[in-house]
Formats: structure tokens, sequence, C-alpha cells
């Protein structure tokens, strides 16, 4: 089992042969990732690295290969295009871990989404992972990663390697590592994801890192509360930010005091959250969170 | 980004959305000129600053003659005006907007903003104008009324008339305002906006609807394809090293405090800041190296933390994904070296490679202190500051 990508995952990457695209491709054909396709308008026809088919169009490349997930590499200006190229040619995964894209672009796309069966994690996040199936999509390091069952979904990219690494360390590995992005409009939430995890027979405790700004974490926490039946530790990052400074992530801002840090911690504490004050601590306080659950670890 | 009142005014304008008639000025002499140009019996002086809060600051005052508007000009030129939301050192005021008086019968509030719950352009409205808005939205909630927007098909005339009805208009303020918010919608999309708050929204005791104030904030990554919008940027309005820092393409935000921190990724340069709070010291900033932490990025990053005065150590976290932490100790060896460092730095690297990569740092002869984790990584920047 596991989360959205698994062995049986065909891969298109949009945005193959841009710099970023086509290193990150490298990345995750090495860690095993079934990349069936890449598209590039304009270099329909080439190889990448001597073996992957490169198409103009998603359509053709969905045509041609039976894929059934992309990831998006294409420069901000032109992703949310991609992305609605992805949900035209009805791919039902989209992974897009391009950043900087205006927020008005993904108002639109996110409309374009609505029915079409068409599910967008990101933009700027770093993608998923499901270490026990090799299968990579994004630009997280392969390496830190290990085959388990913990489930980590987070908005920030390097506070989601430091839970993996860490869960790493203590021996038990991930199921599947999800990250959401840091933009104020994105494709899938933390109650998508943790919905997911509930149900997933392949994971038996989360790991939950939000960060200050919007609401999605009190969100979670209420979904949590009523819904969520497996242990889940929680870290908020952002307790020192000031009111009004956007944190390098487009929705990382407390604006209007509202989306501080102490409001999060106490919704998701309140909801059963386990909360590690630093994240040095995700580690350990999942451990504390699964032996409070009855769980041997 | 930010911008002053009077270019969201001039945005306004440019989009039908109705605003008193204004003068810019920069001098007393000229702020008489324009009273006297205006022809109201009533003018008032407007400080221009990016912060908000400029009315109970002193910033905005009424004159009742041109040589009153004169008069408060040249006190208002020059001065440090603090509001709520300047700091304690407050704003200088170097801009004036002159405007003309007007017969006002009600304020009210309207905001235009995205709703991420929603994923969808929000407008909200109240009665309770001209005062603080979070305050109403924390107290009365009942009191803001809201209409999301589709973004297929654009703001609609029976949302307008939903809100102003909501808002107890009646006759040909309801017309009026309707086509007030039609044109602020196009203002917002068309311009990339981020925030199009008007506070107070006025109606006039001839029924007509009119924006005595505008604040608009613009979304960064659009700014490419907003050439107008980034001719408007006010440099003297920013921090001056957050704008060096965009230069280096690094996400630097200035802060009180006295340690300087060096990260890669958003969300763990915030962890970063919170456990340095955390142990008992305090961040001087939130620096985000981004993902490559290259020598070059790693050497423009020492350099705008120690523009600072106040830092009195740095800290150094960097989780090394794909890239090394041999590659990255490299880095910042070289990059202290280059602005030769003399203050103590804190460096905690974990990834790829971890053990080369402290090796490096050990035998590189400058006085680095190495950390295990964040957590210790902070205790050891605080402990450095006492010794």
């Amino acid at each position: 089992m596991s989360i959205l990508v698994n062995a049986d995952t065909r891969l298109i990457v949009q945005g193959i042969t841009g710099s970023a695209g086509s290193f990150h491709a490298k990345q995750c054909l090495d860690y095993g990732t079934n990349i069936v396709a890449g598209v590039t308008p304009g270099k329909g026809g080439q190889k990448f690295e001597g073996k992957v088919p490169i198409f103009d169009t998603v359509e053709q490349a969905v045509k041609a290969t039976g894929a059934n997930a992309s990831v998006v590499f294409v420069p901000p200006p032109f992703a949310a295009d991609s992305i609605m190229e992805a949900a035209d040619a009805k791919l039902p995964l989209v992974i897009t871990i391009t950043e900087g894209i205006p927020v008005n672009d993904m108002v639109k796309a996110k409309r374009f989404l609505q029915g079409t069966g068409t599910r967008l994690i990101g933009p700027n996040c770093p993608g998923v992972i499901t270490p026990g199936a090799k299968c990579k999509i994004g630009i997280m390091p392969g390496h830190i990663h290990k085959p388990g069952r913990i489930g980590v979904v987070s908005r920030s990219g390097t506070l989601t390697y430091e839970a993996v690494f860490q869960v790493t360390g203590l021996g038990l590995g991930q199921s599947t590592a999800v990250g959401i992005g840091g933009d104020p409009v994105n494709g899938t939430n933390f109650i998508d994801v943790l919905k997911l995890f509930n149900e997933d027979a392949e994971t038996d405790a989360v790991i939950m890192i939000g960060e200050i700004g919007g609401s999605a974490e009190e969100e979670a926490a209420a979904w949590v509360k009523a819904n969520f039946k497996k242990p889940i530790a929680g870290f908020i990052a952002g307790a020192s930010a000031p009111p009004g400074k956007r944190m390098g992530h487009a929705g990382a801002i407390i604006s209007g005091g509202k989306g501080t840090a102490a409001e999060k911690v106490k919704a998701m504490s309140e909801a059963g959250y386990v909360m590690a004050s630093s994240p040095s601590e995700l580690g350990t306080t999942l451990v504390e969170a699964m032996k409070r659950k009855g769980m041997k670890v | 980004m930010k911008i002053h009142e009077y270019q969201g005014k001039q945005i306004f304008k440019k989009y039908g959305v109705p605003v008193p008639r204004g003068i810019v000025v920069r001098t007393a002499d000229d702020a008489e000129k324009a009273a006297k140009e205006l022809g109201t019996k009533v003018t008032v002086v407007k400080a221009q600053i990016h912060a908000g809060g400029r009315g109970k600051g002193g910033g905005v005052k009424l004159a009742k003659s041109p040589a009153e508007a004169k008069e408060l000009a040249s006190k208002m030129l020059g001065m440090m005006l603090k509001t709520i939301q300047t700091g304690p050192e407050g704003q200088k005021v170097q801009t004036l907007y002159i405007e003309e008086g007007l017969d006002i019968e009600k304020e009210y509030y309207l905001g235009v903003t995205l709703d991420r719950a929603t994923s969808r352009i929000t407008f909200m409205a109240s009665t309770e104008g001209g005062v603080e808005i979070e305050e109403v939205a924390h107290t009365h909630p009942e009191k803001i009324l809201r209409e999301a927007v589709d973004p297929a098909v654009g703001f609609q005339s029976y949302q307008g008339r939903k809100l102003a009805y909501g808002l107890g208009l009646s006759g040909d303020s309801v017309n009026a305002f309707v086509k007030f918010c039609a044109a602020l919608y196009r203002a917002y999309v068309e311009t990339d906006a981020a925030l199009a708050e008007i506070n107070p929204l006025v109606r006039l005791k001839d029924g007509s609807i009119v924006a005595l104030d505008s604040k608009m904030n613009f979304d960064d990554n659009a700014l490419y394809r907003q050439k107008d919008v980034v001719e408007m940027r006010d440099v003297a309005e920013e921090d001056e090293r957050e704008a060096k820092a965009k230069e280096f393409d690094l996400a630097y935000i200035a802060l009180e405090g006295n340690i300087g921190c060096m990260v890669n990724g958003a969300g763990l340069a915030m962890a970063t800041m919170d456990t340095i709070k955390l142990v008992g010291g305090e961040p001087a900033n939130f620096l985000d190296v981004g993902g490559g932490a290259t020598k070059e990025k790693v050497t423009a990053a020492f350099k705008l933390i120690l523009a600072d005065p106040a830092v009195k150590a740095v800290l150094v976290n960097i989780f090394g994904g794909i890239m090394k932490c041999d590659v990255i100790a490299e880095g910042i060896i070289a990059a202290a070296k280059e602005v030769q460092l003399k203050i103590p730095l804190v460096v905690r690297l974990e990834g790829t490679n971890v053990e080369l990569g402290k090796q490096i740092l050990a035998n590189s002869g400058l006085k680095i202190t190495p950390a295990d984790n964040l957590r210790q990584a902070a205790e050891k920047a605080v402990a450095a500051l006492k010794s």
C-alpha cells in the first residue's frame, strides 16, 4: 500500500529538458522511479538520458505511454498552464514542484481542476516519495528515506527532510512522505493527506509539520479530533515570526492577528497531537505519540 | 510589494474606481498651492508612508485654508511618523497627498483579498468603517459580509447587490456600489494585487460612493508581468538589507536580536529562529539561502548578516539534501575567510557526507563550533554570546 504513489506509478516529467527538470528527473530515475515520458513543447521525438521519450504535449505522452501521474518543473510564468494541460489529459495526479507561481494563476488553475478527477499536490513543494516502492517524485534527497510505516506530511521542504531523517535514524522508516507546499493556494491540504494515511493499512503513525499563516493546521486539527485513529505528532514553524512579514514562503505570513503558531499549537494539542517544541525532537515526539496510543516502538 | 495611498488611488482611477481629487506634494509651499487649486472649503493633508494607522499617529489632518495646509505640511514633512505598524522609531515622511474635502454621510469598510480556505478572491464589507477591521472581525464577525468570486466568470452584479443591501445602502448608492466593486475587482486582478483595502469607503450626501483611502499590496511572484506596479516601488520605505537580499535571490527579514541565522529552506529557517528563542536567545534575522547553498550564496548571506551591527554570533543550519555536506562545509569556510569572520560561528550540518563535512570544518583553522542537532546549535550560539 502507501498513499498517492507506488510501484504502479508511471510518471511524466513536464519540463524535463529545463535545468531543474533534467537534474531532478535524473535523480528520480537513479532512485528507481518509473519515468515513462518527458514533455517539452518543441522537443518531441528526442530522448532524455538516451531512454525516456520526449513529447510535445502531455496528451501525446499519455496516449503513447499510459502514464498515470506527472511532475511539473516548468518555470513559474508557465506552470499553471502546465497543470491545466495535465488535467486536460486526464492524469489523476499532478505534483508541482515549481516555486513562485503567481497566486492569481493558481486561483484559476485550481478552479479549472474542479470536477476533473485530477489531484494536484503543491505547488512549491518537495514532492511525494514512497520508499518501499522505490518511487520518488520530486526534489527530496532519496537516500535519507527508508521503507517503513510512518507517514509524513508537511508544508515545508527541509523540515520534511528533518522529520524523515530522524524517523530513519530511529529505524522506523516511511510509508509515504508528502510535501503539500508553502503557497497560499495549493491543490491538496493536510486533511486530504491525513484521510489517505488514516485509511492506509501500511501507515501506523503520522508526523504533520505546519507553519504560520492561514488556517489549514486548525482545520486539520478539527478533522483529526473527530476522525483520526492513529498516533500523530506535530510541529509548527514560525513561533518567533513577527506579524506582517512574509517568511520566505508566500503562505507563511501572520496577517490581521490570524495564523499565529500559538493558535495552531493550541488547536493541535487539543485535538490529540503530541507537539514537538523544536524540530530536533520530531522523532522522539513521534515515539512518544505512538507509546501513548499503546504501540510498542 | 507595498505602495503608497496616492499610488493606489492612481490605479483605482485608471480602472474607474471613484476617488477624491488630490495632488502629490513634497514641499509646504506646494501643499498651499495644491489646497488653493483644489478649491474646497476644507482640504486633507495626508502623510504618505507605507505603514497603516496614519490617522491615529497624526499623519492625517484637516486644513481649513491653504495657509493652514502649508502650516500642517511644514510640520508633517520630515517628521518621524509613528504608527502601530511602523515600529518604535517611526517612518520619515517625505511625501504628502493633499486631497479635496468631501461631504461625507457614512463610512464603510471594503477589502478584497484571497481567501485561502476557498482559494478564491473574496470581498469583505462592513458598516464599521474607519476603525480597526481586525478588531471588528474579532469581536463582531457577523458584521463582516463576504462574497467569494468565481475566477471563471469574475465578479457578478448580484454579488455587488448582496453586499450593497447588506450594508443598508439604498437608491442610487446601490448601483454606484455595484459599479465600484466591479471596477475594484478588475483593478485587483489585472494588477496581480494581494490586497486592496479601502478603509473608509464613504457614501457622500449626494449618494455617490468614493474610496477615501486606499491600501494595495501586490503578489511578489507576479511582479515580472507588472511593470507599471514595479515602477511605483519606493525603496526609501523598504529595509535596506531586505532590498539587498533580493538582489542575491535570498529571502531575508531583519529582526531585533543578536544571533544571525543562515538556513536552507523557509520552514527550517523559521524553526531555527524559534529554537534560538526557545533556549533563551534572540534571532537577528530570518534568512533562507535556498536549496543550493553554494559558496557565492553563502558569502552573500554572511555579508548581509554581518552588515547588522547588532549581530554578535552566527548560527548556520544546513540540511544537505541533494548537495553534500562536504561541499557545503567548503563553501562555509571559503565564505567565512572572504568576509574575515571575527565573531563566534556555530555550524550544524546534517545529511549526506555529514562526517566528512564536520571534519573539514574542524580542520579549517577557523574558530567554528560544531553542533549535532538544531537545539544544541541554538544552545551553543546563546552560550557563545556570554563568553
